[in-house]
């Protein structure tokens, strides 16, 4: 199978999940295009990296993603929570740069759930909660033919098995397609 | 049009208005004027009566005005600040009729036609108005006349009240320019030898239009009342604000909210009339120390709902110290937006009314302004090909076009090491050692010379993108008028 889907993908909807790595921009646009709906993207303002819609067009139409800067740590976790909660939104991709404490990534949960939509935390590398549903790591893989390929590992996960995939982004049809291990 | 009843016009005029307005403001003593640029110049533009006794007009250059009289005091004239005065002057007078429209820019028409004896007659009620006026320190000349012609021809050109009946013997001795025409005509028919009006009246009407075009007759009949006029009196501003006055102080939240749920009823009931709907509300809580809490509520689009306003206002109003407790609740929408009444369909989209709610809540507590949405810009520029514009003062727009790809994330430039206008193959970013492995480009892009950047002022740019065999995807670009090296974005 070469363009099969990947296992997990999308992660369980209303839950809280987290990615880490250098391609986590990619996989929480992966999953904004997957989800459908609006996307929620909390950030803090002295973030100096700008996602950029001219380069995202190809995963999301730019129009369905709002952007809340907020001034702080406790400020993001407060809005994306209360989004979470809303129902509003589909996808809640919060930024992070501290580590998240149990309470914290509990109350994510029972947002996520109340409101039935999904919640993505990106994080630095090593510094997810316990509280997370899923959690990734994805990493471009370079590929003299291909220029999406990427490495998504999962390496938590409450409720099945972990794994190792190579996907690229097909941008015709707007979908994460899983590259056998045999063409690598 | 009223049968048996004799209409009747006060015309008032302010021939100060500008320099009483300023003088009530703050008093001088002595030779006084309100100086404004006109054509070229600092002229007077109106000035008191101390300063006219001095021999300046207005009009005159202020330079001529300061040699004729240096004990003049000036200040700068603000004349829209003189029409709100004239529009509160308006309000004023509409205690004396409800017809009261604006006449020129110093001036005001009423219509008294059956109010007058609720003063005690017409004497009477000229010296109430003369009284009041005069009390605000103001200057005011009043004509009463049948027509709004002969009323403000009486007030310019010689006070005085025109009897009911024909006008013609209280007008006859006034000069033609009480007939409102401009100055050149009058000079014109003061060449002619017509010099009152009652000269005007007596000449054959058929070679003055010939002469005069048929506005001069018009005027006159106007002011003799053989042709019509009518006075449009100017309507207030709809006032978006309602306010409760409780009996008992209260300081739950819960009976909060319930009063603030009756204000908005009413209030919202106000905005459907008009087709508009709030952006942004204040509610005002009085307490029974007489102290004052405001919570404001700014709305991420215009809404008249009060059912979906009601629970963006609970965050604000959980905050409020009720002390001893709210005995009066005004609600007020400060920011009112048309908002037309839209045919409900099974078609709307029903997630968007959702995400406006989440906006206008958030935006309670991170500020409407930080919340964001992207639209294209017209622009090669990489910064500058999209606007971020907020999310509540913004429409969504698609229209989206790249015709090269563009990294998914672009950050300040980064510099890195490199020899020429290649790509170098081994380079180091932020502590990684990268090795090129495949380089697409360049793209060269020119800084757009007509906007002042301070980020472009290194010239050209020739952009790479730049796939490292350690697999991160890179934009670099090289600047050949500043020969470096930079990273500015990262792919997909």
């Amino acid at each position: 199978m070469q363009h099969a889907e990947v296992p997990f993908f999308p992660p369980t909807a209303s839950r809280t999940h987290e990615v880490c790595g250098a391609g986590a921009y990619v996989f929480a646009f992966a999953l904004a295009a997957r989800l459908a709906g609006y996307t929620m993207w909390v950030r803090e303002n002295w973030d100096s990296t700008q996602i950029n819609p001219t380069g995202f067009v190809d995963f999301v139409e730019p129009s369905v993603l709002t952007v809340c800067n907020t001034g702080k740590h406790t400020e993001t976790l407060a809005v994306a929570e209360e989004a979470l909660r809303s129902g509003a939104v589909s996808l809640v991709v919060m930024s992070l740069n501290q580590p998240l404490g149990l309470t914290e990534g509990r109350r994510l949960q029972l947002a996520a759930r109340d409101g039935m939509s999904t919640g993505l935390a990106i994080i630095p590398e090593g510094m997810g909660s316990n509280a997370a549903e899923t959690r990734w790591r994805c990493t471009p893989v370079f590929d003299p033919k291909d220029s999406t390929l990427q490495k998504w590992e999962l390496i938590k996960n409450k409720s099945g098995t972990l794994g190792v995939w190579h996907v690229r982004w097909d941008t015709a049809s707007r979908r994460i397609t899983m590259v056998s291990p045999a063409r690598k | 049009m009223f049968d048996g009843i004799q209409r009747r016009v006060v015309s008032l005029w302010f021939p100060r208005l500008a320099s009483d307005r300023a003088l009530r403001l703050h008093p001088v003593e002595g030779p006084f004027a309100l100086t404004l640029k006109q054509q070229n110049a600092n002229r007077i533009y109106c000035l008191n009566a101390a300063a006219a006794q001095q021999g300046l007009h207005q009009g005159m250059p202020y330079a001529d005005a300061r040699a004729f009289c240096p004990s003049l005091q000036s200040r700068m004239a603000q004349p829209e600040q003189d029409r709100r005065f004239l529009h509160t002057l308006r309000r004023w007078a509409t205690r004396y009729c409800p017809w009261v429209g604006l006449e020129g820019e110093d001036g005001l028409v009423m219509d008294i036609t059956g109010s007058a004896h609720l003063f005690g007659g017409e004497e009477a009620m000229l010296a109430d108005m003369r009284m009041g006026l005069m009390r605000a320190g103001l200057s005011a000349q009043i004509g009463l006349a049948d027509t709004r012609g002969a009323a403000w021809a009486l007030a310019h050109y010689g006070e005085g009240v025109a009897p009911g009946g024909d006008a013609l013997p209280a007008l006859k001795s006034l000069p033609v320019a009480a007939l409102r025409i401009d100055d050149r005509m009058s000079i014109t028919l003061r060449r002619l030898g017509l010099h009152t009006i009652g000269d005007l009246a007596q000449t054959a009407r058929a070679p003055l239009t010939r002469r005069f075009g048929p506005g001069l007759l018009l005027r006159l009949d106007q002011a003799l009342g053989t042709q019509p006029e009518e006075i449009s009196p100017y309507a207030d501003p709809p006032h978006y604000a309602v306010r409760m006055t409780l009996p008992e102080p209260i300081g739950l939240l819960s009976d909060v909210m319930a009063g603030a749920e009756r204000l908005l009823v009413q209030l919202c009931a106000k905005l459907r009339t008009q087709e508009v709907g709030a952006r942004n509300l204040c509610i005002t809580l009085r307490r029974v120390d007489q102290g004052c809490q405001r919570v404001e509520l700014q709305l991420a689009r215009p809404l008249r709902d009060p059912q979906r306003i009601l629970p963006l206002f609970e965050r604000g109003l959980s905050e409020v110290d009720a002390g001893f407790g709210i005995d009066q609740l005004r609600l007020e929408a400060t920011w009112v937006e048309t908002l037309p009444a839209q045919q409900i369909s099974h078609v709307s989209g029903g997630g968007k009314d959702k995400l406006d709610d989440l906006i206008s809540r958030l935006g309670t507590r991170i500020g409407l302004e930080n919340i964001q949405r992207f639209l294209p810009a017209d622009s090669h520029i990489p910064e500058r090909s999209f606007i971020v514009a907020p999310a509540a003062y913004s429409d969504p727009a698609s229209g989206w076009v790249s015709a090269q790809p563009r990294p998914i994330c672009l950050f300040p430039p980064e510099p890195i090491a490199g020899a020429d206008a290649r790509p170098p193959t081994r380079f180091r970013w932020r502590r990684m050692a990268l090795t090129c492995a495949r380089t697409i480009g360049p793209e060269r892009i020119a800084p757009e010379w007509w906007l002042e950047d301070e980020n472009w002022r290194s010239g050209l740019r020739d952009y790479w993108r730049v796939e490292t065999r350690e697999g991160r995807r890179l934009w670099l670009f090289y600047t050949p008028q500043n020969p470096g090296w930079f990273v500015q974005g990262e792919f997909a």
